[in-house]
């Protein structure tokens, strides 16, 4: 077993929202309620689920763009090797930690400045981080471009973001995101918004990096044949809860809670004699369950590796 | 069975700033009774500009440039814009890419649904309207109390149903659907996937399904079409395609997409990018990202369709031994 890169214990993210702008009454919205899992080195963690299930504020939460409600992320300080408390650290301590931890979007086409060039946008990061001087920055763009398969850079470096593809601006984001030499990357559905022909080669070229540079991911998507592809272990989320964790193949499988099963069921499967069986679910039902239960421990493990929620879902099976 | 719908050789091109932009090149497919029929590719092959043209509704600097498409047994290209209302929702509707945000906010769903009703059969009374609406609704899974709410009331699935609702509102025999759950998540995808083979079945329509996702077309169709660039390369029974693709983007298109059962495989990517249509190349649009090219190929020559089985077409170059 690898150390953990990171580790995440009971995070939960609220959101106050007012019923109207005149009205005093504020209700919750508990976007991320009580989470943890863990992120071994060179790792792999894929985060799935329908829309509005909190998979994106748990990756905001966890790069640092919005601060989390409560609960600890401890990430490991390679000076002292040990686990940090990220709550811990100390202005210094803390940018250097958001170098360690990046994040590519989902939509290529709105994440990049359309009015600075493709040189200028990777360059940014290590402007602010202060990195080497203007000689070597140049360099780690160029060498960089060729990692992400932007050959030859030269070519790209004076070029727009609208002069480029979505699959290339892709590989931008990419570049920019490793070029600070990130431990932990967190990826939001990066190729939902590309063609299959390309979508492919983003993946393989996320894939290879992680294997070269070391680099774990926190794979968001709501699509399982893509997280299969991409990820070693698969966390299913299901409002603002995890309810099944295991490795990719396992939870494939032998899904056990209701809602995996359902989310399995779902995916088209590309080929036309294969007989897929919808496995139906009341949702509104699980929806109860899970907001009546305030178990100690929310996950159990069932076999080595596979958690499950506690909550009971026998009425639903 | 007879054909409802008969494409053939239609060609379309847009006249833009940057030049004459050839979306459809000799497009040929027909459409029988009851069928449901699939045409897959990637953005910008031309997929919703056949969409459009059978419908008559492409812009304004698009233009049929050749071809027929023959509705009934009558040729739509030549039709005046009154002889179209006529089709257009009663003899061919459509669920366009993203129409579920293109309801009208200010005015609730059974509204604009007997709007469109009304626009065909005036004759018909209100409460006669809204019993068919309350049909359709109890087909594609709604709940009745939809008919007064406003589109913002509803989630992206319900809405999405509704539009469904509209598109069966004045009794169409064919339906296009392009794109119709590709803002959706996987679970809604896989409930409105579920409610429009439904709707085929339970009415007897036949469905033109557009998409860039082959697994949903695996799922949903009996005959399918694989375009490119503009062109049809292949054509044929959908289960045929799948077990024997021949032309070389096909099989480019099947190893790329993932799955979630069988054995985990490693993916292909196919490098390079789709062509620009603009003042396109004469010769073979796909030859540059090939997998199977060789030196023999000739890069000056047409794509043509070839018949290599029972009604399955494939592009000339690849029907041969790869």
């Amino acid at each position: 077993m690898k150390n953990n890169l990171l580790e995440v214990r009971n995070l939960e993210k609220y959101f106050e929202v007012s019923s109207g702008i005149f009205s005093r009454n504020k209700s919750i919205v508990k976007a991320v309620d009580g989470i943890s899992f863990d992120i071994p080195f060179g790792s792999s963690l894929g985060l799935v689920g329908q829309s509005g299930c909190g998979k994106t504020t748990t990756a905001r939460a966890l790069s640092l763009l919005d601060p989390k409600t409560s609960g600890t992320v401890n990430f490991y300080n390679e000076e002292t090797s040990s686990m940090q408390s990220i709550d811990e650290l100390e202005d210094d301590e803390l940018k250097k930690f958001r170098r360690n931890i990046q994040m590519i979007f989902q939509d290529p086409y709105e994440s990049l400045n359309p009015r600075w060039n493709i040189k200028d946008i990777i360059l940014e990061p290590l402007n602010i981080h202060n990195i080497g001087n203007l000689k070597d920055r140049e360099e780690a763009v160029y060498e960089i471009l060729k990692t992400v398969g932007l050959t030859p850079p030269e070519n790209y470096m004076p070029r727009y973001p609208h002069e480029l593809s979505g699959g290339q601006r892709q590989r931008v984001s990419i570049a920019r995101t490793l070029i600070m030499k990130p431990k932990f990357v967190v990826c939001d559905e990066p190729t939902s918004m590309l063609d299959v022909s390309i979508r492919i080669s983003i993946m393989d070229l996320m894939l290879n990096l992680a294997k070269e540079l070391e680099v774990s991911y926190l794979y968001i998507t709501h699509d399982l044949a893509v997280a299969r592809y991409m990820c070693d272990r698969i966390a299913v989320m299901f409002n603002g809860k995890i309810v099944e964790l295991a490795e990719t193949e396992e939870l494939l499988n032998n899904p056990i809670h209701p809602y995996t099963k359902r989310l399995i069921s779902s995916i088209p499967i590309p080929d036309p004699s294969y007989k897929r069986e919808r496995y139906e679910l009341d949702f509104s039902e699980l929806n109860n369950i899970i907001a009546s239960n305030s178990n100690e421990s929310p996950m159990a493990e069932v076999k080595s590796g596979h958690f499950v929620a506690t909550h009971d879902v026998k009425g639903l099976l | 069975m007879k054909n409802i719908l008969e494409v053939k050789n239609l060609s379309m091109s847009y006249n833009t700033i940057d030049g004459e932009v050839e979306a459809v090149k000799d497009v040929s497919f027909a459409v029988q009774e009851g069928e449901s029929f699939g045409i897959v590719g990637e953005s910008g092959c031309g997929k919703t500009s056949v969409a459009m043209s059978l419908l008559q509704l492409q812009a304004d600097n698009g233009k049929i440039t050749n071809g027929q498409i023959l509705f009934d047994g009558k040729n739509i290209v030549q039709l005046n814009e009154s002889e179209l209302r006529s089709i257009r929702w009663s003899g061919i509707s459509m669920v366009f890419q993203g129409a579920m945000n293109s309801w009208n906010p200010v005015v609730k769903i059974g509204e604009q649904i007997r709007e469109a009703i009304r626009e065909h059969y005036p004759d018909k009374s209100k409460d006669e309207n809204t019993k068919k609406i309350l049909e359709l609704f109890n087909i594609v899974g709604l709940d009745s109390s939809v008919i007064d709410r406003y589109p913002h009331e509803l989630s992206g699935g319900m809405k999405q149903r509704a539009v469904i609702a509209l598109a069966l509102s004045c009794d169409p025999k064919l339906i296009i659907a392009d794109e119709p759950t590709t803002a959706l998540d996987v679970v809604i995808q896989d409930q409105i996937l579920n409610e429009i083979r439904k709707v085929q079945e339970v009415l007897g329509l036949s469905l033109i399904y557009i998409s860039h996702d082959i697994a949903v077309i695996a799922e949903m169709t009996d005959n399918m079409a694989v375009m490119y660039a503009g062109r049809i390369v292949e054509r044929g029974p959908t289960k045929e395609i799948f077990s024997n693709p021949r032309h070389s983007y096909t099989k480019s298109l099947l190893a790329s997409t993932p799955s979630v059962v069988g054995d985990k495989v490693k993916l292909k990517s196919l490098d390079g990018e789709p062509p620009s249509l603009i003042n396109k190349e004469p010769g073979c649009s796909f030859a540059p990202r090939c997998p199977y090219k060789e030196e023999s190929c000739n890069p000056l020559r047409e794509m043509e369709l070839i018949e290599i089985n029972t009604e399955h077409y494939v592009d000339a170059c690849n029907a041969g031994n790869l």
